[in-house]
């Protein structure tokens, strides 16, 4: 389908599939395997302008949006959505720098993000606290010219690897979700350390580890907008994060499905290449479709968020939730197609699927997604 | 530093086939790329003017469609583009190409090194970046796997033999062909190929070169052509199998065999 990319967007597109083509298809399987974070693919990323093209040009950017970052998002997740994280985690991180963050932070730490120089992460959720955001124990204590960040994070991606943190912490507690706020954390500040790095099912070749902070110093500049807005502008990142982890999801689903239109013509039973057998054809004509509706609805709600429409939040949970729920059923499609050469780690299959399981997982469950997409439902229909 | 990048465009290797009623190139639906030699000298080019300053400028002689393989060098990171393209040079062989070539080198002017790929992928003569030194009486260096040392006057290069490699030190300017070795091409970045989307590309004819009309093209190429055909396909070797020593015996009789037959 034609979405009628501008020519900018389409130049991104063929340079992503370019690296995805030349530079991370040939490492994904053994970058899985033995878990290797990416860094020589964020050098190639950093060097081919890829990094900033959704941060403004006035910090070195490409000038884009959301929709540009969706297309990276997709692109490089077709040949391996762990590698693709180190891009996408960080642009998560960025997120309420670019939201609500002032000239200050924004000049402080954009350049770094948009060049590649430095990559970053969010923080947000904790041992106890998951799908229960409100529910965390970090907390942050005004100190003179600083706060004391104490707690711990969980799961947190680029965990360890990324030198910018922007970390949820609560500033009031008595006050429940109006207590949160959000700080940049720089890697290197006393009192911040890191804890085990987790060893996963799919994503790996992206790095996943807690956050500890012990009496951890950070400067007041640091502080994102006001005391007490964390929980808000955690919830308005996720409104402009989810369209990603959609994207994420839909490059992870036509990575498997151009994998086994392939082979599907490739292999042959019965004196016939399978391609030709009607149970393949509906697989392959359902998972195309499917596909192709994710994007859609990816790329409007992305669209949507570029044009600056102040109630996203309905659409970007549906982008997430459907785009991921197909990425689940078209990865475990695309290894039946394989057959038992699919179970088998010689062919791309079994890590897509693999892979495609933490979309349906992360920035919020497709139950909380369901749920998000219900109250907004009943909110705008009130009777 | 100011070098000089010399390129060709030519059809995509994979897809080549070849007219056997003419013994040409088909070229109809075949894809365009840099001659992918080419692209290593166009790497090499950016790397030394981002060690050392100065500009790398790209040229090519073709028809206006190699045009975009200028656009593709500038995306790369080369400065500035040059196309000399003009039916007089049509039909030109390597000795009209570097002799061309020579003239538009010498209309750029101020260039210390000049790099060419070690051959093109669809001649495969290996001809043209030695003629264009000969022409322009500067030392040629063939074969590069790396450029060492370079300062104003002098360079220090490696030079790739089929024992091993030469140590080769040679005054400036001179011209390179490189070889795969010298270094990995990089991929274009966005705000290159911004750039060379909007690039000015300076096209030259025949009558913009202090040019002697009569060595340009068809005339000017004593080259002649008899027959293109496709080898025939290297037989596979035999192998033989089992305890060494049947194996060496086997062997030693086969070789006879072949020196007798």
């Amino acid at each position: 389908m034609d979405y009628l990319l501008t020519e900018e967007q389409v130049m991104i597109r063929d340079l992503c599939r370019e690296i995805t083509e030349e530079k991370i298809k040939p490492v994904a399987a053994e970058y899985d395997e033995k878990e290797i974070f990416p860094w020589d693919i964020v050098k190639v990323l950093a060097d081919s302008d890829i990094c900033g093209v959704y941060i403004d040009e006035k910090y070195g950017g490409m000038g884009g949006g959301m929709m540009e970052l969706c297309i990276v998002a997709e692109e490089l997740s077709r040949g391996c959505a762990g590698i693709a994280l180190a891009f996408a985690g960080t642009a998560l991180g960025a997120e309420p720098i670019l939201i609500a963050g002032n000239d200050d932070q924004k000049e402080r730490y954009l350049p770094d993000i948009a060049s590649g120089k430095k990559l970053a992460a969010y923080g947000i959720t904790e041992p106890a606290a998951g799908s229960d955001v409100a529910g965390m124990q970090t907390t942050a204590k005004k100190d003179g010219d600083h706060y004391i960040l104490n707690g711990t994070k969980h799961f947190i991606t680029n965990g360890g690897d990324a030198e910018i943190y922007t970390i949820v912490a609560m500033t009031n507690k008595a006050k429940g979700a109006r207590g949160a706020s959000i700080f940049i954390v720089d890697k290197d500040t006393p009192g911040f350390t890191f804890g085990k790095k987790e060893e996963k099912l799919g994503i790996r070749a992206s790095s996943t580890r807690e956050l500890i902070f012990t009496d951890c110093k950070v400067p007041k500049e640091n502080l994102i907008g006001r005391e007490g807005q964390g929980f808000l502008l955690a919830m308005r990142t996720f409104d402009q994060s989810r369209p990603g982890i959609g994207a994420q999801a839909l490059g992870i689903a036509q990575g498997a499905f151009e994998a086994a239109l392939k082979y599907s013509q490739e292999r042959k039973q019965f004196g016939k290449s399978i391609s030709s057998f009607q149970g393949i054809q509906f697989m392959l004509a359902d998972m195309a479709t499917e596909i192709e509706a994710a994007r859609a609805l990816i790329y409007a709600s992305a669209r949507q968020i570029d044009a600056g429409v102040k109630s996203i939040t309905k659409e970007s949970s549906m982008a997430k939730m459907y785009a991921s729920d197909v990425a689940m059923k078209v990865t475990v499609d695309a290894v039946q197609i394989f057959g038992g050469y699919g179970y088998c780690k010689e062919y791309p299959v079994e890590k897509y699927m693999r892979d495609a399981k933490i979309t349906q997982i992360y920035e919020g469950t497709n139950q909380i997604q369901r749920n998000i997409i219900a109250l907004e439902l009943i909110k705008q229909s009130k009777i | 530093m100011n070098i000089i990048v010399c390129i060709k465009q030519v059809p995509d290797t994979t897809q080549v086939r070849i007219d056997p009623e003419t013994n040409t190139l088909i070229r109809e639906g075949v894809e365009s790329i840099i001659n992918p030699f080419d692209t290593y000298a166009i790497e090499e080019g950016v790397r030394l003017k981002e060690k050392f300053g100065g500009k790398t400028v790209v040229l090519t002689m073709g028809p206006p469609q190699a045009e975009a393989a200028l656009r593709e060098a500038i995306s790369m990171g080369c400065d500035e583009a040059y196309l000399v393209s003009d039916r007089a040079f049509a039909g030109s062989d390597t000795l009209a190409t570097g002799y061309t070539l020579a003239k538009a080198i010498q209309k750029i002017k101020n260039f210390d090194i000049i790099l060419c790929g070690k051959q093109a992928s669809d001649g495969d003569t290996a001809q043209v970046g030695p003629g264009i030194a000969t022409q322009l009486d500067i030392p040629q260096v063939t074969y590069v796997k790396k450029i060492e040392e370079a300062d104003e006057k002098s360079a220090q290069v490696e030079r790739m033999t089929e024992e091993g490699f030469e140590i080769v030190k040679t005054s400036l300017p001179c011209l390179f062909t490189v070889v795969k070795e010298i270094n990995e091409p990089r991929i274009p970045s966005l705000k290159g190929r911004m750039k060379a989307k909007k690039a000015e590309i300076v096209s030259w004819k025949a009558i913009d070169l202090d040019i002697d009309e009569a060595r340009l093209g068809l005339t000017g190429s004593p080259t002649w052509v008899s027959k293109i055909f496709t080898p025939p396909p290297r037989p596979r070797g035999e192998v033989f199998e089992g305890e060494p020593e049947d194996v060496a015996t086997k062997l030693v009789e086969a070789l006879k065999d072949r020196l007798n037959s």
